[in-house]
């Protein structure tokens, strides 16, 4: 079964938000300087909070903040957050793939910015009822 | 030069203890858009069963920080983190992390792998209360070491 997608926009500002509630200072996220030094195209999302914004969808999904039980994922692509008042989008996907022996439903789940795959092998394991 | 497998076991035991405080759980919400009640208001919370505000799943990482940055520095592991990439997050959560915990984490390298001219380290990261070792959430980190261009 195929759930609503969810959309998230990330701006510069989101990173700065983030990189002060999480204590991840890397300045990979926030300095365009530092960025494209050590070679990437410009500041990067935190891969905590790309994960951290597909967890959000699945919370959504299994209708409960504290239902999940599990959660992974593996980081892909970048995710390239340009110097603007858009930023950029991430669309998080997810697909109900059963039911475990003990009663967890487990979510596989995408996400996509850029166009490109930004999560890989994402998945989670949720309680729906409580 | 590879990194050496036989650190694979090796263990970090707690350091100092993390308290987890209402704001930094409302800051952390905030910051990913949590506005779901329970990351915010602990009468909600206490509604939902919980003595507290309640964390969003990623939350876990804020307290295993400076725990795994043990590992990191380790000089055994001889790792040059200006080659380090993010490779896998995993959370198994006992319960939820919930404003209040006192918690301690014990790192556990996991998994050293070399492959295509990458290292491949895995931490393990076991968050306990501190006062009675009641397991809350359990954390892995894989961490790709580039190799040199």
């Amino acid at each position: 079964m195929e759930l609503t997608p969810q959309r998230f926009r990330v701006t510069r500002a989101d990173l700065v938000r983030y990189a002060g509630a999480s204590g991840d200072f890397n300045p990979i996220h926030w300095s365009d300087r530092f960025a494209t030094g050590v070679g990437l195209p410009g500041v990067i999302a935190h891969g905590m909070l790309t994960m951290a914004l597909a967890g959000r969808a699945v919370t959504q999904w299994a209708g409960s903040a504290d239902a999940v039980v599990e959660y992974s994922v593996r980081f892909t692509r970048p995710v390239v957050v340009p110097d603007d008042d858009e930023g950029t989008e991430i669309e998080v996907t997810g697909v109900v793939k059963g039911t475990t022996e003990d009663g967890l439903t487990r979510i596989d789940v995408t996400a996509v910015s850029g166009g490109e795959k930004v999560l890989s092998q994402a998945r989670a394991l949720v309680r729906t009822s409580r | 030069m590879p990194m050496d497998p036989s650190l694979v076991g090796r263990s970090y035991p707690p350091g100092g203890t993390y308290l987890v405080g209402r704001e930094k759980i409302r800051e952390f919400a905030a910051a990913i858009g949590a506005s779901d009640a329970v990351h915010h208001d602990p009468d909600a919370a206490r509604k939902a069963g919980y003595a507290d505000v309640v964390a969003p799943p990623t939350f876990p990482v804020a307290v295993t920080m400076s725990s795994s940055e043990r590992v990191i520095s380790d000089p055994d592991l001889a790792i040059d983190y200006s080659r380090v990439v993010h490779g896998d997050q995993r959370f198994r959560y006992v319960r939820p992390v919930v404003a209040g915990d006192e918690l301690v984490c014990t790192d556990t390298i996991e998994e050293i792998m070399s492959r295509g001219g990458h290292d491949f380290l895995t931490v393990r990261t076991e968050v306990a209360t501190a006062a009675t070792g009641e397991p809350v959430v359990t954390v892995w980190m894989k961490l790709v070491v580039r190799g040199e261009d």
